[in-house]
């Protein structure tokens, strides 16, 4: 069996085992540990689009609002007809959950399809506007749909959101970028935000790089939307705004662009960091923002960007010098 | 027909507004084709330092007016000096990208320091300039919206001026179109992106300080959706093009204006997003730019 | 006779008022070397430029072996079998050099998008086939040595010599080398030289070459078309257009030695 196979499988064994074990584990750590996870799914599935594409998205957030509504909108309005009066069985509920957040995937893979044909043509400045505006108007959508609470937003979502079903995803997401982009097809994205005129030139469809990696991206940040709604258990449109895409985004610079180790390391410290510094919640956004600008000044390749695949060979090397003389 | 010339009037005030805050985008891009993402929170700034220097004025005076406005104008050509000898220009020759990271994280910068130091609460912004309202042929015209028209058209005159009369205006135009050759003929590139900086970002002031007249209630965050707006407005003008800037901001303004007094009044600010799509699709250079293509 | 593996009739460019190639008829045959010269500005890039669809025709016809090309796109032209090198070096500078080739594998690739996460024995044996392809290529132009080297860390000479490497991973019939011996010095030029003809024998290859070095263009080209203001002023063998007078005038503007005197 393929080896990145065999890494996803045994995360979601792993992630089965803690979930089953949850009722031991302090519930501030269960809460800490599914934000990382959730954060990872939106940092590497944006690292896709943003990193390895370079088509830089500033709507992430919006992809993340459709589907957390739309697995909402499963849950509680088709949920109760679905499970009946008694609310079902574990497993009935747990089918539920995993069609809701497919579902929540394929409405965002949708917008993101719906985003990315028209942004083709665009580069840098006018991309990220763009990206920007259409999280807005997904956004003024949102707030305009009673059926799904309007500005007030929608409640009573079901906790099913579990570290199993977080750590699930975020391996899938992990080990579908990862799959797609170390393989010859994957080297196409690099190629595309390198040079598109060459890549065009060696017979590649820069255009089609650049659908999959929008629609790919959304998908998962779609899902993450819909683990975030089902875990905060209330959704408004204002929470998936402008400062939620650039939270995203600076995991993705923070981690190295295009460095999926680098990004899923700077994910966790992102997450971890402000829970450490509750204390001064209030500097957040302005300790983001100074660290943008210093990261750009002096360090833009990113803190995580390093080979971590040499390293790692470099350790194996060290640890096992077996294998016959040097 | 009066309920559609006071829309007609609403939207040229709205317009005008957004012209002037569009105006410091089409300039800045034209010299270094890079968009200021913090040029928004400049129109904040220069809102904020009205209402400081304001509330100091003596109310309802024309002269505290003027001393108000011209503070905050002062005040945010400095601040966009500033900010683009510090932040942009160490970073001139980087790939794009890099510079519009920067940028945003100037303009969070502003918007949440702003929020630290100002506090989130929005603040009432004092009546500056006399306020009175004529009745003209039944449409109500305030002396608010006459004055963001009349401020507006003299900046927009004077900066026509700046661009076509003078000799830095004239170097700003030779670097929008090749900054090589500006240089060769012997134009400071510096002093050149330092004074767009700066005229733009006065521009910007004095839209702040206009839309706090007619919105009096300003925060930090009150800069990014005009901005955003504004930044639609040149676009739809064609980008780098100044007269296409105002004419942008024009339509732009009207058309918000109509949709919110229509029964889509929720989604006037979607508009905007819509019609910046509209045109990327469909006329990518703007109404009066030019796309210039890549050399291969 | 078979169609010809190029074919330009009456091919014209026309940017707004400046027209960049003006009725250009050119014909090039399965196994030719054809130069393309003229002084700068003569419109020979943007012959290459909408043979590889960068640029729309204004009108005119351009086809390859009897097949129109101007429904096709730039990728799309790369599949029938038309490749080519740029002016100014366009490598990727974020891949290797091992990479840079197998990019340009994706043309043949047998595998979809979707095995990449399947990973069933038909992916493993399609990469490993690349893998071997790829490290052959590298092998046989001596960049073995580089393979895991950032492409654009190269010296000069051996970036230009993976450009056209990369180009042959894509199996063309047809190479399209932009001004190869920019930036060389003569020993270079001279394994240049060697290495297009090698290339064109070990590849079974059609080349069309633009060109200013004269002493490259004469010493491997069998056929030279000569433009000036994007009009083709002369054309045949490296004897007649050496002593063509048209061709004398438009380099230097009076009859005087060519540059061919000076390389």
């Amino acid at each position: 069996m393929p080896k990145p196979l065999i890494a996803l499988l045994a995360t979601v064994l792993v992630a089965f085992g803690v979930s089953y074990y949850s009722d031991h584990i302090d519930p501030y750590y269960l809460d800490v540990l599914t934000d990382i996870g959730i954060n990872i799914i939106l940092a590497v599935s944006l690292n896709l689009v943003n990193g390895y594409t370079g088509q830089f998205s500033l709507g992430h957030a919006g992809f993340m609002s459709v589907g957390a509504y739309t697995s909402a909108a499963i849950t509680v309005l088709a949920g109760p007809r679905l499970l009946g009066d008694d609310g079902g069985t574990a497993l009935q509920q747990g089918l539920l959950f995993l069609v809701a957040l497919l579902a929540g995937g394929l409405g965002a893979a949708l917008a993101g399809l719906a985003v990315g044909i028209p942004s083709l043509r665009l580069k840098g400045d006018y991309l990220a506007l763009v990206t920007l505006g259409f999280g807005e108007i997904i956004r003024v959508i949102f707030q305009n749909v009673d059926a799904l609470g309007g500005a007030l937003g929608l409640n009573g979502i079901p906790n099913y959101t579990t570290i199993f079903w977080v750590y699930t995803f975020a391996a899938l997401t992990v080990f579908t970028v990862v799959c797609l982009v170390r393989s010859t097809y994957g080297r196409g994205f690099i190629a595309t935000q390198d040079d598109e005129i060459a890549s065009e030139a060696v017979g590649l469809n820069t255009t089609r790089y650049k659908i999959v990696a929008f629609v790919v991206g959304a998908f998962f940040a779609g899902a993450a939307g819909g683990l975030y709604g089902h875990f905060k258990l209330t959704i408004t449109p204002s929470g998936f705004d402008f400062t939620k895409s650039i939270e995203i985004v600076v995991m993705v610079i923070l981690g190295g662009m295009g460095n999926t180790p680098g990004v899923i390391l700077a994910a966790i410290l992102l997450t971890v960091l402000p829970e450490v510094l509750r204390a001064v919640d209030q500097y957040r956004m302005v300790i983001y923002s100074v660290l943008l600008v210093v990261l750009m000044l002096v360090r833009p390749r990113g803190l995580f960007n390093f080979d971590y695949a040499a390293i790692f060979t470099r350790l194996k090397r060290k640890l096992m010098p077996a294998g016959g003389a040097r | 027909m009066t309920e559609f010339t006071q829309q007609l009037l609403n939207g040229l005030s709205l317009g005008a507004i957004y012209a002037l805050i569009a105006l410091g985008y089409t300039m800045v891009y034209g010299v270094l084709r890079f968009i200021n993402f913090a040029h928004s929170d400049v129109f904040m700034v220069g809102a904020f330092i009205g209402y400081f220097v304001g509330e100091h004025m003596p109310h309802g005076t024309v002269g505290g007016g003027m001393v108000s406005l011209l503070a905050a104008m002062l005040g945010c050509a400095i601040l966009g000096i500033v900010i683009e000898k510090l932040v942009y220009r160490p970073l001139r020759d980087c790939p794009t990208l890099n510079v519009l990271i920067t940028a945003i994280g100037m303009s969070l910068f502003l918007e949440y320091g702003g929020q630290l130091v100002f506090g989130a609460t929005p603040r009432a912004f004092p009546q500056i300039f006399p306020a009175k309202t004529f009745a003209v042929h039944g449409i109500i015209v305030s002396m608010n919206q006459l004055i963001v028209i009349i401020v507006a058209t003299v900046l927009m005159v004077g900066l026509q001026f700046a661009v076509y009369g003078t000799k830095i205006g004239t170097a700003m135009r030779a670097v929008s179109l090749n900054p090589k050759a500006a240089q060769l003929v012997g134009v400071n590139i510096d002093v050149v992106i330092s004074f767009t900086f700066g005229l733009g970002s006065a521009l910007a002031a004095a839209g702040g300080v206009l839309y706090a007249l007619n919105y009096p209630s300003i925060d930090p965050l009150m800069g990014v959706v005009p901005g955003l707006k504004a930044f639609v407005a040149a676009i739809l003008g064609g980008i780098g093009n100044i007269p296409g800037a105002a004419l942008g901001a024009l339509i732009l303004g009207m058309v918000e204006t109509f949709v919110d007094g229509s029964r889509f009044s929720t989604y006037k600010d979607a508009i905007a997003f819509a019609i910046l799509i509209g045109i990327l699709l469909f006329r990518p250079a703007g109404l009066l730019g030019r796309f210039t293509a890549e050399k291969v | 006779m078979a169609e010809p593996i190029l074919q330009l009739e009456k091919a014209t460019i026309r940017f707004g008022g400046l027209t960049a190639v003006n009725s250009l008829d050119l014909v090039v045959n399965e196994g030719d070397l054809v130069g393309l010269i003229g002084p700068n500005g003569a419109g020979k890039t943007t012959v290459f430029n909408l043979v590889t669809r960068v640029y729309p025709l204004t009108s005119g016809t351009v086809k390859s072996g009897g097949v129109d090309l101007s429904s096709q796109s730039v990728n799309e032209v790369v599949e029938t079998g038309i490749a080519r090198t740029f002016q100014n070096i366009r490598l990727f500078k974020s891949l290797s050099v091992f990479d840079n080739v197998r990019v340009a594998c994706n043309l043949h690739r047998e595998s979809g998008p979707a095995h990449t996460l399947i990973r069933m024995r038909a992916f493993r044996e399609d990469e490993a086939s690349i893998t071997r392809r790829v490290e052959e290529l590298l092998g046989l132009f001596n960049l073995g040595r580089f393979r895991d080297v950032p492409a654009t860390s190269l010296p000069y000479g051996e970036q230009r010599r993976l450009e056209i490497v990369r180009c042959l991973a894509t199996k063309p019939k047809l190479l399209l080398l932009d001004e190869p011996a920019a930036g060389m010095n003569p020993s270079e030029k001279v394994e240049l030289m060697a290495l297009i003809q090698r290339i064109q024998k070990e590849f079974s290859l059609t080349i069309l070459l633009v060109e200013h070095s004269m002493k490259v263009v004469m010493g491997v080209c069998r056929r030279i078309a000569v433009l000036d203001y994007g009009v083709k002023i002369a054309e045949g063998t490296p004897a007649e257009i050496q002593s063509d007078p048209k061709v004398i005038e438009a380099y230097l503007g009076e009859p005087h030695g060519t540059d061919a005197a000076h390389h």
